[in-house]
């Protein structure tokens, strides 16, 4: 017990010890968190109406990040498949990342949420036992349990591995390995259920549609990889963890699948609400197209299809994406694009018209930009510090005990793979 | 020493013996764990009275009388005893003499027994002159500042039955326009609700009766039912409501036209505190046209049941399944 107490003591140490490029990224998302907290509280004491929020769209901005990062949250799994159930060790050194990446975009969800309710205090009305959970018919029940559950079991499996690496033991199969082959569903079920509680309102036609799952699913597994590109290559580029090539070109071989269905699935939504033309494609026309004067919305999806289309491109030629730039930046176009068309290009659109014809538009103002920024630094800060420890532990710097006595970290990795698993 | 002492050591206050951290006034007797430190009992025990105190103070507070403890935890309506209740309406009551220095009763009418309550809508007469919108805020204390009104009339043309193609803005100087029909739409208390479903610590939820009713001290503020209304009924606290000590009407419904706080969603009920007493809804005795109609369907020699019987009638949006216990119709 005190052993694991010195652990967590030393863990934290680590993740506060640094270069001064460390420091100065630490200190910049500390000043985005310190500004998102005192928008939120000003809303907290003024009301929501300090938001651009109306009866009209109830949901901005934060739910739309929250619906995004869901979907980060869920791309880990395109790590934890290969890793474990395909045994590729190059994956395995970098999957325990990726799992925090996970926790990391499952703790911004969920400070979504309670930085968007009007009663945050009451959020333990939600906790069986001392509050009352609305399942089986509430999705946002479904959403609250399966959130946990995924969160825990993200900080159990690189929790355990961890510190198994850090006391030099071999960690025991029967202790991590069934909740991994259980995260790998779970993460499906996370942004599915996400899916459902927007594509089971009736009263909302725009996301009434039963390919909204799927989108989800697929837009996840391109958001996924290209984040965790770009994640692997700072963490390449600035510690001493080895991230091979061969995880980045494992990335490029999933974002030439789900990019391009992404695109179909885009050109399925459109044919059936424009080609149909009933009335209930208001909603996509006021995103696509404008309605009745009002057009906030065209410019940005018209980019982020854009996006999508190039980093498509890019994902498909081998002339282009064996270009370390040039990937670099497909990934970057292609986190912008998924983020429009499944945050902002999702929700705002969802209630506009309102349902009883009336066109309202909504973009965020700037206290509620920064109080999503601030959320994001802190998903950041929070990945930063996990991430920090974890490769530390990976490269033998951070383990109990003196170090001439611990074999160094990766050299378990490097055995063959006669090893169980 | 270990690296785990010689971490203690660097990081620690200075001990007073050995290598141990324990507070003992002589040399530490417990056993040390090679590479670790054992707890030692004493502190151990120290821990353990603590949390028992902390426990014992937070079951204490449970029954303590301090209002604001009292508030946050006060539990969901339908679990509430005749005795909570009526604690639980002084200390409101109190809250609004002491802010708004007006008196107010809170009552907590049940449904009636055997009642099913609907509204029906004569669109051939309805004007569109919207006396009942402001009837109802009258009636429910609802704010001007900033303005939410339950109730929202349509104005459509004569070709369309389509809301979407309908303007609620609409101000001309005299109603109706011609041309043009009026359909004021406010909660259907629908037999099937959507907003129901969809909330995840059923703060609202279908009474016997047929109204759909909110528990304003339950609800979280996610706004998820708002989403799911097909009817745009449902209303949101974004701010503290302000409702003018002149203003306030003083013969309030705990579940219906009580001060409601803010980050908490509110909506038509049918004026629940009024029609559970006998008494028509604010909104019909307001109606200068006689458009409005409302009653118990199982009692037969009511008006509404008259008018299922008679008159061609419909509800909105009929296909999403809410089976709304709103009914439009024409005179012919």
């Amino acid at each position: 017990m005190i052993r694991y107490l010195l652990y967590l003591l030393k863990m934290a140490r680590c993740a506060v010890t640094g270069g001064r490029t460390y420091y100065l990224w630490l200190g910049f998302l500390l000043l985005f968190v310190a500004m998102g907290g005192i928008s939120w509280a000003h809303d907290l004491t003024e009301g929501l109406i300090v938001t651009n929020m109306t009866d009209h769209v109830s949901w901005g901005i934060g739910i739309a990040n929250f619906v995004y990062f869901v979907g980060v949250a869920a791309g880990a799994a395109v790590l934890v498949v290969p890793a474990y159930a395909y045994v590729r060790h190059d994956i395995k050194e970098v999957v325990l990342l990726g799992e925090l990446l996970a926790v990391a975009a499952i703790t911004t969800c969920l400070l979504f949420i309670v930085t968007d309710v009007g009663r945050p205090e009451r959020l333990w009305h939600l906790i069986p036992g001392p509050g009352i959970l609305n399942l089986p018919s509430s999705l946002l029940s479904w959403d609250v349990v399966v959130f946990n559950g995924y969160l825990a079991l993200n900080l159990h499996i690189p929790g355990y591995l961890l510190y198994r690496q850090y006391l030099g033991q071999k960690p025991r199969p029967i202790a991590y390995m069934p909740f991994v082959f259980v995260s790998m569903i779970w993460a499906v079920s996370i942004h599915t259920v996400t899916a459902f509680l927007l594509s089971g309102l009736g009263s909302r036609p725009f996301w009434n549609t039963p390919i909204l799952a799927p989108r989800f699913l697929i837009s996840a597994g391109a958001s996924g990889p290209a984040i965790l590109s770009l994640i692997l290559q700072v963490i390449r580029k600035n510690t001493k963890l080895q991230v091979r090539d061969s995880v980045f070109d494992y990335f490029k071989s999933v974002l030439r699948i789900t990019m391009p269905i992404n695109l179909f699935l885009l050109g399925c939504e459109v044919f059936g609400e424009f080609y149909t033309g009933t009335l209930h494609a208001d909603s996509a026309h006021y995103l696509y197209f404008g309605l009745h004067g009002h057009n906030v919305l065209p410019k940005y999806i018209w980019t982020a299809i854009f996006l999508n289309v190039a980093s498509t491109a890019v994902f498909l030629i081998p002339r282009l994406y064996k270009r370390q730039t040039i990937y670099y930046v497909a990934c970057v176009c292609t986190v912008v694009g998924v983020w429009i068309e499944k945050g902002m290009g999702l929700i705002f659109p969802g209630f506009t018209p309102n349902p009883l014809g009336e066109v309202i538009e909504y973009t965020p103002n700037a206290g509620e930009i920064f109080l999503n920024l601030g959320v994001v630094a802190f998903g950041a800060l929070l990945f930063t510090l996990m991430a920090k420890v974890t490769i530390s532990i990976q490269t033998g710097e951070l383990h109990d005990g003196p170090s001439e006595n611990r074999p160094r970290a990766d050299a378990r990795l490097a055995k063959p793979a006669t090893e169980s698993i | 020493m270990t690296t785990v002492d010689r971490f203690m050591a660097a990081n620690d206050k200075p001990r007073q013996t050995g290598t141990c951290d324990c507070d003992a006034q002589s040399g530490c007797e417990q056993a040390h764990i090679a590479g670790a430190v054992a707890v030692p009992s004493s502190t151990r025990r120290q821990f353990l009275a603590a949390s028992a105190a902390v426990g014992a103070s937070l079951a204490a507070g449970t029954a303590c009388n301090d209002p604001a403890f009292q508030a946050y935890f006060q539990k969901h309506y339908l679990q509430l005893t005749e005795a909570d209740k009526k604690r639980i309406f002084e200390r409101l009551e109190k809250e609004v003499e002491q802010t708004k220095g007006v008196r107010v009763k809170i009552s907590d009418p049940r449904p009636l027994p055997n009642v099913q309550f609907a509204y029906a809508l004569n669109l051939s007469v309805c004007n569109g002159n919207r006396r009942c919108v402001e009837a109802c805020a009258r009636e429910n204390n609802l704010p001007d500042d900033p303005q939410i009104r339950y109730i929202r009339v349509v104005e459509l043309d004569n070709v369309t039955h389509h809301l979407e193609r309908g303007n609620v803005y609409y101000d001309h100087e005299k109603v109706p326009e011609p041309g043009k029909y009026y359909l004021p739409v406010q909660c259907h208390q629908c037999k099937n609700p959507p907003c129901v479903k969809a909330c995840p610590t059923k703060a609202t939820w279908k009474e016997p009766d047929g109204i759909v009713v909110i528990d304003y001290n339950w609800c979280i503020g996610c706004r998820y039912c708002q989403a799911a209304c097909p009817y745009h009924a449902r209303r949101f606290n974004f701010a503290k409501p302000n409702v003018k000590p002149d203003k306030i009407n003083p013969d309030q419904g705990y579940l219906s036209n009580r001060l409601r706080p803010m980050g908490v969603v509110e909506k038509c009920t049918f004026c629940l505190h009024r029609t559970r007493k006998g008494r028509y809804p604010a909104c019909l005795e307001a109606c200068p046209t006689g458009a409005r109609k409302f009653g118990d369907l199982n009692d037969p020699n009511s008006e509404i049941r008259k008018i299922l019987w008679e008159k061609r009638v419909y509800v909105l949006k009929e296909e999403l399944g809410t089976e709304p216990r709103f009914f439009y119709f024409y005179d012919d």
